[in-house]
């Protein structure tokens, strides 16, 4: 720390105190501030987990490490991250979006019905404004009228399901689909990469270098070209437009002026406003920008995931990204990993059930980790809580050939709960998050 | 030369209080001019107008010799005015750099051009000697290195007038004297400062001149070579001693609250409480005087157990009150009226009888059993509490938040009298209630005393506390430095103890 | 007293009159006469037998209603309710199904199991705020989704009983646990009721009203509860512990949360199965903001909600428009109700601002001053 003298014992300690917890930033909110190198070597280390799981699930699975799986995993991953960078837009502007979901549920719709009119990838670009729309009616409600953010969101929730089966009961039953579900409609196209994973080129059949490396099942470097080739092939092509979106809003948000004044809004909008920012405009600005992306994310989920919308097919998926979001530390990069993993959990257990039981494992070696952290920093009680976790865990999986079911679908809500319980003070929520803001109240 | 900045006939109100009552102030350009007065005198009120966060009823504002309006801090702004504010404006979570450049970010197509922004920030750093790391965040940074930002961010904006509300409220002493540093650095560069405080001989050291203010009025302006610091405590707090009460002494023996080495730290887990022992008997108003933030407010919520002490002890009536909840406290006969009575001692909403029951909602006549309310008798009491303490008002069923502030003062005041308690906290009772409703306060708390309640009065009236108290305690730095006779001990002196300009070896009794 | 009512109902009028508004649009868009739609709709629905269904459709939403609103009043946002009632009807069923006791006691055993769970599952949100300051706005979100597609799900597909008609069920509660119809009853004053039984639940869900309505406004604990929602600091200078009062608030709003699956559990379906009703958790939240957490206005709100989802049916089956667009006028309902609760309450504060003011001016004793007095409250 660098600066002045600081020679009063009193003021300095409870200082001190008081910023010791805060100081530290999350774990994934620091990730996102490592730089290039370290970000790799992480991505390793967490390969070499999944690998090392691999290895010792054989007998269960071979599904872990497959790039088939994370082919999948990427794509399901799409809507959560979406709905989660669009919480970050809005609460970065310190409005509460419990509403993702309803604008999710608008996005289905409308992305789905655009594709049978226009095409895919205009059916993406209506979605994305119906999600606006939505955002643009909770900013109507929290920032002008001064509803209470919850309140404001729930209305969302509520009313976008009936607006949706509204209009299917208007639109579909004539055109093949019924009241609950449009008629199948067809995505984009996907790509793979050519050379690395066997693209093709002007009608060249590429080699698949990744997928030769991952057909020798060599330990870790097998591994590691699978889930690569999971990242590089059968992608289409509004996974990749997904995947840009994440270092966009990156950029957006910590690179320009206008990100900064956003985020200013949900820090201190007093201070904001002070220095003649219009607080109000870039309310408006995030929450409809978040709402863009939650409709992007629930037209991907009917167009490209579900060929076709049918009536409660999110799933609750807006919450897992308002979770995801909390994962991520209100972050898009760590959002974006907290959706993939999350994305992931859910993939195995569509795929394979006994895939889901290897996790136990790899939740033992992530605890692991932890726990060699922790015995380093000398911090015993923490090394302890996590030991005893870990052979909790470990026990859950000697003694058991599967988990239920269920366990991979609430996966993301345990694992936010979990931060929230045990890392709480790590996390760092834009200060004024959920406050309501009147312009020349307080400071 | 014109005056940088000249006020005239400055006049604002808010509802039940004139904050500023034709102020003038002229401020000669290149000069550090202090703004003396005690807390609630309206120096903020003032400033806050001639930033344009505010707006004045009446008067005229010059800057720089021609007349201006401001409609927000933008106008100040452009007219190179910057105010760096008591409560820092900054974000926690972001950097140094993001809260400085923040509205006036230097832009290449909308991209930050964050080497632009450095090497401005440093090289206003470089020139006035303020040294800060651009990309820490603030979060992390110290209360002295959060003025250097805000200094900065006012300086970055092009601000030839600052404004500096209470600047070494927040600093330790060696902070100060690094801030006392860059103002001077400033003022050679030809910047022109006004800024607030109370504290006689930081304004004495860095001032070129001061005007003084009490009560919403210039008292008068002086240079720092013509007057002492007792001088100045006297303008600050006015000479004319309140006309000594003719009345008996009711004090008896009978120790009600008593206080042993008490210790308790603020929220930051700093200590503020640093041992304070006393005394106060059944019949007796203790006052405690002493500039806001030296530990008063930590010691009512001892005493009433919103805080915990981390040492020594508080007993009432004999019995160490360790451990008791707040209610318990209340049942066993502790009242208090809160400082801040909006935020602690209300319920807006809610109607009066409803706000009448507040601190009282287990005992009688509001409750039946400790369970059921009885809303008859509950509202027939706070029909006598209106009717006895002048609380204006159409009717019990009104929220309070209709209520005049001295209304609702009033209420509170009733409310903690009329009940059956033994000992009676009053925090600042008369704050920014209108000398209608502070007579009519002050002439219950001689009732109550002669009623034989014992009263703890926490007051940074003056006038008030010599008036009322029976013995006077001056709290400084979490310490009872000094215990005064009220009939003897003059405001200046009073001033002199509260400010530190004076110390008293231990206490008198 | 005019004046008083006025300020009461202008609101939720407003409201109305926006989403009639709205959803005439949206009907005209759809091609369809809202006159006509309104008066088949009006037509069907003061059927006596629409009318029953309402009632049987607003029992859950009012105690969903109610759970929502005990929350509300200490300022706690308690959207879990979705969760707490379905884990709750789950494992009253299995309990109810297990064991065999005389009618009423074995009744109010699987009340009490309800009320547990929902209360047991509402309380670790209230445990998580109280211990490690997780607001409950996200505890309960993440809560509801781990009992519903997590611990609910699970328990289903363990305790599901193989039989003929291939549905996903638990074993049936035996008679003497089922709530009888009041059918008899209320043909005493009518006709006969055809095809549909009037849920003997309603008669605990008035009791709940009441108890929450005497629990809030006449008793100690009510009233902390209430100062601790609108002035925590205020409240824990009175004496209030704010720990507790968030326990007490959620464990209570957890236990009528509890109850909310019940109505169809003891009157119709006696068995928990995949059809089992859901949603009735948010639905509770509208109704709860709707009737302004008042027993009164939550019951009114319960009953609007309800009787707009049954009559709306007719919709469909007379060819005016789908029946979905109820979805949309509930959805405008609230939002419209929102914004004019707080636009009618500036105006209210205004008024009776003005009135203080001018009592203070005339000084006049209190005693003197005829305005309104002891009005209801």
């Amino acid at each position: 720390m660098s600066g002045g003298p600081r020679p009063s014992p009193d003021l300095t300690t409870g200082w001190k105190r008081f910023t010791r917890g805060i100081g530290q930033s999350s774990v994934l909110g620091r990730v996102s501030t490592l730089s290039a190198r370290n970000w790799i070597l992480a991505a390793l280390g967490i390969v070499f987990l999944l690998s090392l799981t691999q290895q010792f699930a054989k007998l269960e699975t071979s599904d872990l490490t497959s790039s088939g799986t994370w082919i999948i995993a990427l794509a399901w991953s799409v809507p959560i991250i979406m709905a989660g960078l669009g919480g970050i837009f809005s609460e970065r502007t310190g409005i509460v979006n419990i509403g993702l979901e309803g604008m999710l549920v608008l996005g289905t719709w409308f992305g789905a019905f655009g594709t049978l009119l226009y095409g895919p990838w205009w059916g993406m670009v209506i979605a994305a404004i119906a999600g606006s729309l939505g955002g643009l009616l909770l900013a109507l409600a929290t920032v002008t009228f001064n509803v209470d953010h919850i309140i404001a969101g729930v209305a969302i929730n509520l009313m976008a399901p009936g607006i949706t089966r509204f209009l299917s009961s208007i639109h579909f039953p004539d055109r093949g689909g019924s009241i609950t579900q449009s008629p199948t409609i067809v995505g984009v196209s996907s790509f793979s990469i050519p050379v690395l994973s066997g693209g093709i080129v002007f009608g060249w059949q590429s080699p698949d270098i990744l997928g030769r490396i991952e057909s020798w099942n060599w330990f870790f470097v097998s591994d590691l070209a699978g889930i690569m080739r999971g990242f590089t092939s059968g992608m289409s092509w509004l996974t990749l437009v997904a995947i840009l979106i994440v270092p966009a809003a990156t950029w957006l948000l910590w690179k320009t002026s206008f990100g900064l004044r956003l985020r200013s809004c949900g820090e201190n909008p007093h201070a904001a406003d002070s220095l003649g920012v219009n607080v109000y405009k870039y309310k408006y600005f995030g929450v409809a920008i978040g709402g863009a992306l939650a409709g992007f994310g629930g037209g991907f989920l009917a167009v490209q995931l579900s060929g076709l919308y049918r009536e409660g097919q999110t799933l609750g998926k807006g919450f897992i990204g308002l979770a995801t979001m909390i994962f991520g530390n209100w972050r898009p990069v760590g959002t974006a990993l907290g959706g993939l993993l999350f994305g992931f959990a859910e993939t195995l257990r569509l795929r394979d059930p006994r895939a889901a039981h290897a996790l136990l494992l790899l939740i033992v070696f992530g605890l692991a980790v932890l726990l060699f952290r922790a015995l380093y920093l000398r911090k015993a009680k923490a090394a302890s809580w996590i030991g005893v976790s870990a052979t909790l865990v470990l026990v859950w999986y000697l003694s058991t050939n599967s988990v239920p079911n269920q366990l991979p679908k609430i996966t993301p809500h345990i694992a936010v709960l979990g931060l929230l319980i045990f890392a709480t003070q790590r996390l760092r929520m834009p200060a004024a998050d959920g406050q309501r803001y009147r312009k020349g109240e307080g400071g | 030369m014109a005056s940088a900045v000249l006020l005239d006939g400055i006049t604002k109100r808010f509802p039940g209080v004139i904050a500023n009552d034709k102020v003038h102030l002229d401020v000669a350009p290149g000069e550090i001019h202090a703004i003396c007065g005690e807390n609630g005198a309206g120096k903020s009120t003032l400033m806050k107008i001639l930033y344009g966060m505010q707006r004045a009823d009446e008067g005229r504002m010059l800057v720089n010799g021609e007349e201006v309006t401001f409609h927000s801090p933008k106008d100040a702004i452009a007219l190179e005015i910057g105010m760096v504010h008591q409560h820092f404006m900054l974000a926690d979570n972001l950097t140094v750099l993001e809260n400085v450049i923040l509205g006036s970010e230097p832009t290449n197509r909308g991209v930050i051009d964050f080497a632009e922004a450095r090497r401005h920030i440093l090289e206003v750093g470089e020139a006035y000697g303020l040294t800060i790391d651009p990309d820490d965040l603030v979060e992390n940074l110290e209360i002295g290195e959060r003025q250097r930002v805000e200094i900065i961010k006012v300086l970055f904006r092009g601000a030839k007038i600052l404004i500096l509300d209470e600047p070494t409220a927040v600093l330790v002493p060696q902070e100060v004297e690094e801030l006392f540093r860059n103002m001077r650095e400033l003022k050679v560069e030809g910047h022109t400062i006004l800024f607030i405080d109370h504290k006689l001989d930081e304004v004495l050291e860095i001032a070129d001149t001061i005007t003084v203010i009490r009560a919403g009025k210039t008292i008068d302006t002086v240079k720092p070579e013509d007057v002492t610091a007792q001088d100045l405590a006297e303008l600050m707090v006015g000479s004319e001693l309140p006309t000594p009460e003719t009345r008996e002494s009711t004090v008896t023996d009978h120790v009600v609250l008593e206080a042993i080495k008490a210790t308790a730290d603020d929220d930051l887990g700093s200590p503020k409480l640093r041992g304070v022992t006393l005394k106060v008997h059944k019949g007796e108003i203790l006052g405690i005087a002493g500039v806001e933030g030296n530990g008063q407010a930590e010691l009512v919520e001892a005493i009433i157990g919103m805080r915990p002490l981390t040492g020594g002890s508080i007993s009432l009536e004999n019995e160490i009150m360790k451990g008791w909840s707040v209610r318990r406290r209340r049942e066993a006969g502790i009242g208090y009226i809160p400082e801040d009575r909006i935020r602690r001692g209300l319920l807006s909403s809610f109607p009066l009888w409803e706000n009448a029951m507040l601190g009282h909602q287990s005992m009688e006549p509001f409750v039946r059993n400790g369970f059921w309310i009885t809303a008859d008798s509950a509202r027939d009491h706070t029909k006598k509490v209106v009717e006895q303490f002048g609380v204006r008002t159409p009717s019990v069923e009104v929220a309070a938040h209709a209520l005049s502030g001295g209304n609702q003062q009033k209420l509170i005041v009733g409310r903690e009298m009329s009940a059956d308690v033994s000992l009676l906290i009053a925090a600042h009772p008369t704050r920014g209630i209108d000398v209608g409703a502070q007579a009519a306060v002050w002439e219950e708390l001689r009732h109550a005393r002669a009623a034989g309640l014992a009263v703890v009065l926490v007051s940074a009236d003056l006038e008030e506390l010599i008036g009322l108290s029976d013995r006077l305690v001056v709290m400084l730095r979490g310490d009872l430095v000094a215990e005064l006779d009220p009939a003897a001990v003059t405001p200046r002196d009073l001033g002199a103890f509260m400010t530190g300009a004076s110390v008293q070896g231990g206490g008198e009794s | 007293m005019s004046k008083k009512l006025f300020y009461v109902l202008a609101a939720p009028l407003a409201a109305v009159g926006v989403a009639l508004i709205i959803s005439s649009l949206v009907l005209l868009i759809a091609g369809a006469n809202p006159f006509s739609a309104y008066s088949n709709m009006w037509e069907f629905g003061t059927r006596l037998e629409t009318i029953i269904e309402t009632l049987n459709r607003a029992t859950p939403l009012y105690l969903s209603g109610i759970a929502v609103a005990i929350g509300f009043r200490m300022n706690l946002f308690n959207i879990g309710i979705e969760g707490q009632y379905v884990l709750a009807a789950i494992i009253a069923a299995k309990v109810g199904a297990e064991i065999n006791l005389p009618p009423v006691l074995h009744v109010l055993v699987i009340i009490l199991t309800a009320m547990a769970v929902g209360a047991f599952w509402s309380g670790l949100a209230g445990f998580l705020k109280v211990t490690r300051n997780v607001h409950e706005v996200i505890s309960t979100i993440m809560l509801n989704a781990i009992a519903v597609a997590g611990v609910v799900s699970y328990l289903l597909s363990v305790w599901d009983v193989p039989d003929a008609s291939l549905d996903t069920a638990l074993k049936a509660i035996p008679e003497s646990g089922w709530m009888p119809s009041l059918n008899g009853w209320v043909e005493v004053f009518t006709r006969d009721i055809k095809r549909v039984e009037l849920w003997g639940f309603i008669l605990v869900a008035v009791v709940v009203g009441v108890v929450y309505h005497v629990l809030i406004n006449r008793t100690r604990i009510g009233y902390d509860l209430r100062a601790s929602g609108e002035n925590p600091t205020a409240a824990t200078a009175s004496g209030t512990d704010p720990k507790k009062m968030i326990m007490t608030a959620m464990v209570l709003g957890g236990a009528v949360a509890g109850l909310v699956g019940l109505p169809e559990l003891l009157g119709s379906s006696h068995a928990y199965n995949l059809r089992f009703t859901q949603q009735l958790g948010f639905a509770g939240i509208a109704v709860a903001l709707l009737g302004r957490n008042h027993a009164v206005g939550i019951a009114i709100g319960a009953f609007v909600f309800g009787w707009l989802d049954r009559a709306s049916g007719v919709l469909e089956v007379r060819g005016d428009a789908p029946r979905e667009i109820v979805a949309i006028m509930q959805g405008v309902i609230i939002l419209a109700a929102v914004v004019a609760y707080a636009v009618v309450e500036r105006k209210r504060r205004a008024e009776e601002a003005s009135a203080a003011a001018a009592a203070t001016a005339a000084a006049k004793p209190p005693d003197q001053v005829s305005v309104e007095e002891g009005g209801a409250s």
